[in-house]
């Protein structure tokens, strides 16, 4: 197969790479360039994927021997992923933009180019594993190594998608393997730390960078019965389930630490209550997806009451949470547009209207949904995002 | 593996035999050619000998060679050198008149003096084949010249552009600068061994050339400096090249330069001729094979020095040059998408912004560019693989356009 591996310059898309490689399949890496800072004549400038990465991608491929290029999706990057970013947080939602790149990115764009320049497939770092039924169709499964698995982030591919991806770090055991294959390899990322955070905040500071990009105006953060219990800088800034950085100047009546409930942008309001508020029950996500054939009992269409059957499943609603038992049903909304109900077993902490959360039978990926609106045990209402 | 077609002639050439003979003889010997004793004295010679052909060759008095490390290096000694020594004679003096098509190597120089030492940059415009306009470089020297305390500290502009092979009226810009009283430096990497370049002639104050430009060997090259003109050293040490430049001569690099240029110059008549009847075929080819796609830069098919004879710059609508070096690359022919950049992002040319195209075509370029080593096989190799690149190019599309795969987010 002609295989793109995606080079991200960390060790673990330089392993999975190599693997490709060796399977005997016609590699190319290519590093891709998502951001870039104007107003200067310089080509190389770039405010992350920094240049030092593109050289450590460069290195890893000269070693591997493989032909490497660097490809410009700054622009798509923009619109798709930091656009969309501050968009879902204006609108008082918390996305996830890794699964937005991995989404529109990495295996929309670039699959699209790559496949358009005579590719089969684009390799990727991630942790998750492919496989195929007896019919051909694929399945998105977890990692063997639970730890490392990032099934969630990719719960986003569509079975198209997947019909391109590979994955060869699948089956590793471990983090420390993959590296101790990357130093054996003579690949000299092996020591390279992982990346965490927002690469396009490079500081890590979420909230200042959204201070930069939203007007933030100053306004109250009210209880649960909407008396005023203290004043913010600008409600965009914060995540449903979020504790530091409230300021309040009244305590709460028990004492004891109080966390973000619920944002509303139109009305520049934060909502704060005791931890057991945020206990969520219930979820309604939109942006459906399938990762792969969806289960027999999501068939909605051919139901006249546009309410599919149950199915029981396994609901995750972040990166490396812990699954919850849960039952699925799809449901038609007025404009026919697919909507994922989650019923949850045992309540769940900390759900944000955005997240996204990516239901699982066993290993297998079976879809996601972007949460739309979560109910809480405690609270009267829903948490619905202000969209 | 197969032999590549090497088309990449304006980002680095192939040494020439000439050059490669005196490389491996000098690499066998060693000798400091500041050094007093025997071994010294026979490296000095070396590079007098080598000092007196470069000038031959390029043009100038030996004593106004200023060996370097190359291209970039000479730009930056002489820009920021000049620059300080005229600022130093009168404060006032703080302009720098630059065509925005200009390489890095003195694009990033004079933006550098910009930012940190408080020089202001005047644009030259250039028209849409990427000539700079006289009579915009006329108006600003000119009204600088009524002040009565004239502020341009020195202009510069490069002979011919490495991208797009426009050849610049250098001898027009250094008589209306000079009518100024203002000095010219002008950055001839690209048009030195390639077009007759004589730093005589041309009556600049300072010149850059390159060694790997012209079939000799990477981190060589020289400031061709006038004995009159005063520039402020960069780089401080022992002193070497007149006071003006440091570091310990690299006996070998410098006589392998030499040959090169003495090789060049020597064969530029024919060599010239040959090459500029192969970029007609080859911009003939491509016309023929992919009509759509506009060749950049002054079109000159006789070769009467309007552009460098081996350089071929396309533009070819509706793709990304990325792609088709790619897939040519791929086709084991080396191109370029024009200038290479150390992080390799590939971004829209300053220089065909510059002439006036939008983003979007400037996304689509490439450039082919011939040299001593170059055949008619080399050619027929690109045009043969051309047209199934360019219709496979076309079909990845424009970076920019939104994915056709759909997706959860694509549903509303």
């Amino acid at each position: 197969m002609r295989v793109l591996a995606a080079m991200s310059g960390g060790v673990d898309s330089a392993v999975a790479a190599a693997r490709a490689v060796e399977a005997g399949h016609d590699v190319v890496g290519v590093h891709l360039a998502l951001s870039r800072m104007p107003g200067t004549l310089r080509t190389g400038s770039r405010g992350c994927c920094t240049i030092e990465d593109s050289r450590d991608a460069w290195r890893a491929c000269d070693i591997l021997g493989i032909p490497y290029y660097v490809w410009d999706f700054s622009e798509r990057f923009k619109e798709d992923v930091v656009d969309d970013f501050i968009a879902e947080y204006a609108a008082g939602r918390t996305p996830n933009p890794c699964m937005r790149c991995n989404e529109r990115i990495k295996f929309a764009a670039l699959l699209e180019k790559a496949i358009a320049l005579g590719f089969d497939a684009v390799c990727t770092g991630h942790y998750a594993t492919v496989i195929e039924d007896d019919d051909g169709n694929r399945e998105l499964h977890r990692a063997a190594d639970w730890a490392k698995d990032q099934s969630y982030v990719l719960g986003v591919l569509t079975g198209e998608q997947l019909r391109h991806s590979m994955f060869p770090l699948a089956a590793t055991p471990s983090k420390a393997e993959v590296r101790a294959e990357a130093e054996q390899r003579g690949l000299s990322v092996a020591k390279k730390p992982d990346s965490h955070d927002i690469c396009f905040i490079p500081d890590g500071d979420t909230r200042g960078w959204l201070a930069e990009q939203i007007e933030m105006r100053e306004g109250d953060v009210v209880d649960d019965s909407g008396s005023k219990v203290g004043s913010h800088e600008g409600a965009n800034a914060f995540t449903v389930g979020q504790r530091r950085g409230l300021n309040l100047g009244t305590p709460a009546p028990d004492g004891k630490p109080r966390f973000v409930l619920e944002v509303r942008p139109k009305e520049n309001e934060v909502v704060v209550g005791p931890e057991r508020m945020l206990n969520i029950d219930l979820m309604r996500g939109i942006k459906v997806s399938w990762c792969g054939l969806p289960p027999a009992e999501a068939d909605v269409l051919s139901r006249t009451d546009r309410v599919s059957a149950e199915f029981d499943c396994r609901a995750q609603v972040r990166a490396h949470g812990d699954p919850v038992a849960a039952t699925g049903r799809v449901e038609l909304d007025d404009a026919g547009l697919e909507e994922l109900v989650v019923t949850l077993v045992e309540p769940m902490r900390g759900v944000a209207p955005g997240q996204t959360v990516v239901i699982y039978q066993g290993t297998r990926v079976l879809g996601q949904a972007t949460i739309d609106s979560a109910r809480s045990t405690e609270r009267a209402g829903a948490v619905t995002a202000a969209g | 593996m197969k032999q590549s077609v090497y088309l990449d002639h304006a980002a680095t050439t192939p040494l020439v035999a000439e050059a490669m003979a005196v490389l491996t003889e000098e690499l066998s010997r060693s000798g400091n050619p500041s050094s007093l004793h025997g071994s010294g004295r026979r490296a000095r010679r070396v590079v007098e000998d080598a000092r007196e052909a470069l000038a031959a060759a390029a043009g100038a008095h030996p004593s106004e060679v200023i060996f370097t490390s190359g291209g970039t290096e000479a730009d930056n000694l002489a820009l920021k050198g000049l620059y300080w020594a005229r600022r130093a004679a009168d404060p006032r003096r703080n302009k720098i008149l630059v065509p925005a098509i200009e390489h890095h190597a003195v694009a990033d120089t004079v933006e550098w003096l910009a930012a940190h030492e408080g020089a202001e940059l005047v644009d030259i415009p250039v028209d849409a084949d990427g000539v700079v306009s006289l009579d915009a470089l006329r108006t600003e020297l000119e009204a600088d010249a009524a002040l009565e305390q004239p502020r341009i500290a020195l202009v510069t502009v490069m002979w011919a552009n490495n991208e797009v092979g426009t050849v610049e009226p250098i001898a027009d810009v250094v008589e209306m600068a000079h009518g100024c009283s203002v000095p010219v430096h002008s950055d001839a990497v690209q048009a030195f061994g390639s077009i007759p370049v004589s730093f005589a002639a041309s009556g600049l104050d300072s010149m850059a050339i390159s060694g790997h430009k012209i079939g000799g060997p990477v981190g060589v090259g020289a400031l061709l400096l006038g004995r009159s003109v005063a520039v402020t050293p960069v780089q401080h040490g022992g002193g070497q090249e007149r006071d003006v430049r440091s570091g310990t001569l690299d006996t070998a690099s410098i006589a392998a330069f030499a040959a090169a240029a003495t090789a060049a110059v020597d064969h530029l008549p024919a060599e010239s001729a040959r090459i500029a009847a192969l970029r007609q075929r080859l911009t003939e080819g491509v016309a023929a094979a992919v009509p759509e796609a506009r060749l950049r830069g002054r079109p000159d098919p006789e070769n009467d020095g309007g552009r460098l004879p081996g350089n071929a710059h396309f533009t070819f609508p509706g793709c990304e040059g990325d792609s088709l070096l790619f897939l040519l690359d791929a086709a084991g022919i080396e191109t370029s998408t024009g200038s290479a950049c150390t992080a390799g992002v590939p971004r829209p040319s300053h220089v065909l912004l510059a002439m006036g195209l939008d983003e979007d075509t400037a996304r689509g370029v490439q450039r082919f560019s011939l040299g001593h080593s170059s055949s008619e096989a080399d050619v027929d190799a690109l045009l043969a693989a051309l047209p199934e690149a360019y219709t496979r190019a076309k079909q990845a599309g424009m970076a920019g356009h939104m994915s056709s795969i759909r997706t959860a987010g694509t549903g509303r």
